[in-house]
């Protein structure tokens, strides 16, 4: 009878704890049939996206395991990479040389942008999702006065392509042909089993894997065990005497390089980029993807990354289509799947709060009560 | 006996002007368990700050008086000084992070680890955690303290008694810990587990390790410490060895001071039944009240003291439904609605807080606005309704209202339409009681309405609640941390300890008698 009970309640706590992603998965599988997309098409796309923007979302983990919520400042760090794609292409440099060379420009960039982000979100204690949000804009009128008119004017652009028309400033669009795909194809193994015929992006993937391996192992260390600590109870930690706001910093500077190198292999995938654009939408993507993947602002695992970016990107690939195929019209398709992108981020951090008040409850609850004996 | 452990040698130490501790001296030999017990405010926190340097003292002017540690003067600049120099600390609060293990709670920032190329790069932090090594040390802590606990269990899985060893282990876990300061380490307790905690205490002291172990209930201070040293008013009044101490010696010392009761005549009080109180409990933080019944009879100041803590302001907090609760209260034979905070108020309760300036005033507001808000809120009164359509603020009435009460409570102001903020503590005291007042309550609730207001505003606000309660009957139950300010005016007083009424005492019994309810010895009592 009890442990009918148990089971009962551990299925419900299941479900509410993993209620995004079984929403998502639920959405996906419906919509799969809907789009009359082949295994192929889905599969061979969804390694592609996989590749693209995996790196980017692991850049969320770090933060959210020091107690810092989804790290919206990334943005920083994103920009970051695009000023070293900038420098790479102007300078004409090809191939993985020139994302070597775009992220050597980046890394010093993303981690002075890192701290500097790290200071203000120490300053903004207990709303950093917030104010890492706006730091984004703030950044993006920076970047933007960067780009459209110290580029070229001060700091010398060489090559007409990267210009704007009027002489200085970079273009809005910026093509990559010359780094284009160049880690995607770095080792590139053809796949071929019968009709089914796949592209594996194999120097991609053993980065991201490092990534992965990096970040396991990184747990494991001081700093790591660190920054669980902080997360968790910053007075405690202060009180055994850990530096508690150097912790946090650092967390927002791996996390701000970490997304610096992630912008850069999801442009070389793409190709072009949208130079004052790209990087605040790989905020949303990223923040969407790992709580899809059953992250909440508190906890984060590699495999919550994983879940996410597929899920995120299999609605993306068959949504327009279904949308099609439903409402004949595919930018139905592409309005819902945007809806659903950002519904899911405000119905995590929504039931969020509500579980934990929920919990805060239950911790008092032995606390209410006439207690047993009691007169 | 060689060399004592640590030396207090004349600590004395002022806040603005306000002399808390003066002269105190006391030694703690290497082993020894020292119980260390004093009221609120007898300044037993004060001197633990003092003696852990807490950077609050040198900001405060620092202190008089040296601290010796075997023999040799010592001055701590913060906590970790202190740490480093053997001497450990385990507070009130659990500081333990919860989704920790014991393990890693014990070891801290003090993680056994194992170095690796990348430190050489990005230093220290950059080692690997050494688990088995961690596991290995927060076993031993364990054992040392004589009980069993698993190592790597979560600390927020654990009970309240295992958490309490958790946080004990991690001091010992420092190889050169000598003494152990306790800061009420049975508060949360079970009997049971309290028990298995003195034995480990008095393990501990076996092994070499001096303790000061500070506890308002005495039973387990006399049964465990070796010498016993009772604070009072920033003085030690005793220190004795604990050999053939009673608890009604220590209580006697903590609370005895030689002030007569003021003997203002009571009014007489109706042999009715006006307020009953069954099997209340509020969940308050920091101040739970498990179980609590009374009887409050009409025309009555009933007092409720006890220490800070136990759950004494819980009860008009928990009633007025400020925070959940439940039990059963009646009043006038009706019952009433708990968790309710408007129901309660219109059923003729009244309530001035204790938490003057959050609960009990709308700082930016003027005077008439603040005395007549609850009623207008609550009685429709103070409104005047246009065409039944809505109602508009009567501000002829308010400012009469006001003006009644500045002159009656003798409010110093310079007008109905000064914002209260700008009003002294004993002034703004007396706004929250013209605001209750002006309700015309059935019973009245007055939490600490004398805390933090200066004496002549003390003896004012006393007066006021006796006056209302002698001219209009006014039923009037009164919390407060002061005994003598309760022994003055209420009729009955009872003792909360540990979430429970330990005993209700009339005002004239001896004072003894109240130290000895709040030293958790009389936790059967009852009502007496």
């Amino acid at each position: 009878m009890k442990s009918k009970e148990m089971t009962g309640k551990k299925i419900i706590n299941f479900l509410s704890d993993n209620i995004v992603t079984i929403v998502f998965l639920v959405i996906a599988i419906i919509a799969i049939p809907f789009s009359k997309l082949s295994a192929q098409y889905i599969i061979t796309n969804l390694v592609d996206r996989f590749a693209r923007s995996a790196f980017l979302v692991f850049a969320l983990i770090l933060p959210i395991l020091a107690g810092m919520g989804i790290n919206f400042a990334m943005v920083l760090g994103a920009t970051a990479g695009q000023i070293g794609l900038i420098f790479a292409i102007d300078h004409r440099i090809m191939g993985i040389q020139g994302l070597i060379y775009a992220a050597l420009i980046g890394i010093p960039i993303a981690i002075l942008l890192g701290w500097f982000s790290g200071l203000v979100l120490n300053k903004a204690r207990g709303r950093e999702m917030v104010t890492g949000f706006i730091l984004g804009y703030f950044m993006d009128g920076i970047y933007q006065f960067f780009g459209l008119y110290l580029m070229g004017w001060i700091i010398p652009l060489s090559t007409a392509a990267v210009r704007q028309v009027r002489g200085y400033g970079v273009r809005n669009t910026l093509g990559l042909e010359p780094v284009r795909g160049a880690l995607d194809k770095l080792i590139n193994i053809p796949i071929k089993i019968g009709t089914f015929s796949l592209n594996l992006p194999l120097g991609t993937f053993i980065v991201i894997t490092l990534l992965g391996l990096f970040v396991v192992w990184f747990r494991k260390t001081k700093l790591g065990q660190d920054m669980r600590a902080v997360g968790q109870d910053q007075v405690v930690a202060n009180a055994a005497g850990i530096n508690v706001d150097r912790t946090r910093i650092l967390a927002i500077i791996i996390s701000t390089i970490l997304a610096c190198l992630g912008q850069i292999i999801f442009l070389q995938n793409m190709g072009n980029m949208f130079t004052y654009t790209s990087q605040r939408q790989a905020g949303f993507f990223a923040a969407a993807a790992i709580l899809v993947g059953g992250a909440s602002v508190t906890h984060a695992k590699i495999i919550n990354v994983i879940v996410g970016v597929i899920l995120v990107h299999l609605l993306y690939i068959t949504m327009p289509l279904a949308g099609k195929e439903i409402f004949a019209s595919a930018m139905i398709g592409q309005y819902m799947s945007d809806f659903i992108n950002y519904g899911i981020i405000s119905l995590s951090l929504v039931l969020y709060a509500w579980r934990n008040r929920r919990n805060a409850e239950l911790a008092r609850a032995s606390l209410r009560g006439a207690p047993e004996g009691g007169k | 006996m060689s060399e004592p452990l640590l030396s207090l040698k004349n600590i004395s130490k002022e806040f603005y002007g306000n002399r808390v501790l003066e002269d105190v001296s006391f030694t703690i030999n290497k082993g020894e368990i020292i119980g260390l017990v004093g009221e609120n405010g007898a300044g037993k926190t004060t001197l633990m700050r003092i003696l852990f340097g807490m950077p609050v003292i040198a900001e405060t002017g620092g202190f008089g008086g040296t601290i010796e540690l075997e023999g040799t003067p010592v001055v701590f600049t913060s906590p970790f000084d202190a740490l480093d120099a053997g001497i450990g600390m385990v507070h009130q609060e659990f500081s333990l992070i919860p989704g920790f293990t014991a393990t890693e709670n014990i070891t801290l920032n003090r993680e056994s680890l194992k170095r690796n190329f990348m430190c050489d790069i990005f230093g220290e932090r950059m080692s690997i955690l050494d688990r088995a090594a961690m596991h290995n040390r927060a076993q031993a802590a364990i054992e040392r303290l004589g009980v069993k606990i698993d190592p790597e269990t979560l600390v927020s899985e654990m009970p309240v008694g295992h958490k309490q060893f958790t946080e004990i282990a991690r001091e010992i876990d420092r190889k050169q810990v000598k003494l152990l300061v306790l800061d009420e380490p049975t508060a949360v307790l079970t009997e049971s587990e309290a028990e298995i905690l003195l034995a480990s205490i008095r393990n501990l002291a076996a092994q070499g390790i001096s303790v000061i172990f500070i506890s308002h209930r005495l039973a387990e201070v006399t049964s465990v410490a070796d010498k016993i040293v009772v604070l009072r008013d920033g003085k030690v009044v005793k220190e004795t060895p604990a050999k053939n101490v009673t608890i009604r010696d220590v209580a006697g010392w903590m609370v005895g001071r030689d002030v007569k009761i003021e003997s203002h005549e009571r009014t007489p009080v109706e042999n009715r039944v006006y307020l009953s109180v069954q099997n209340l409990w509020v969940d308050m933080p920091g101040e739970t009240v498990r179980s609590v019944s009374f009887d409050v009879n009409k025309g009555e100041i009933f007092g409720i003291g006890g220490l800070t803590g136990q759950g004494k302001l819980g009860i008009p907090n928990g009633i007025m439904g400020l925070f959940p609760a439940g039990g059963k209260v009646l009043l006038d034979d009706k019952e009433l609605p708990l968790n309710n905070a408007r129901a309660v108020l219109e059923a003729g309760l009244a309530f001035v807080s204790e938490d003057r300036r959050g609960v009990g005033l709308l700082l930016d507001e003027s005077l008439d606005w603040n005395i007549a808000f609850t009623a207008m809120q609550i009685k429709n009164q103070f409104l005047t309704s246009i065409l039944n359509l809505f109602s508009l603020r009567d501000a002829k009435g308010m400012t009469k209202l006001a003006q009644e009460y500045i002159q009656a409570l003798e409010i110093r102001c310079t007008g109905v339409k000064q914002k209260a903020k700008e009003l002294s503590g004993g002034n703004q005291q007396k706004v929250c009681l013209a605001k209750a007042f002006a309700l015309e309550p059935k019973l009245l609730f007055v939490s600490e309405p004398t805390r933090g207001i200066d004496v002549g505003a003390k003896t004012i606000v006393l007066d006021t609640l006796r006056r209302y309660n002698k001219e209009y009957g006014m039923t009037i139950v009164m919390v407060s941390s002061e005994l003598e300010e309760l022994r003055a005016i209420c009729h009955r007083i009872a003792i909360v300890d540990e979430g429970r009424i330990a005993g209700i005492l009339p005002y004239s019994a001896a004072i003894e008698e109240f130290g000895y309810l709040m030293s958790g010895s009389a936790k059967e009592g009852g009502a007496a």
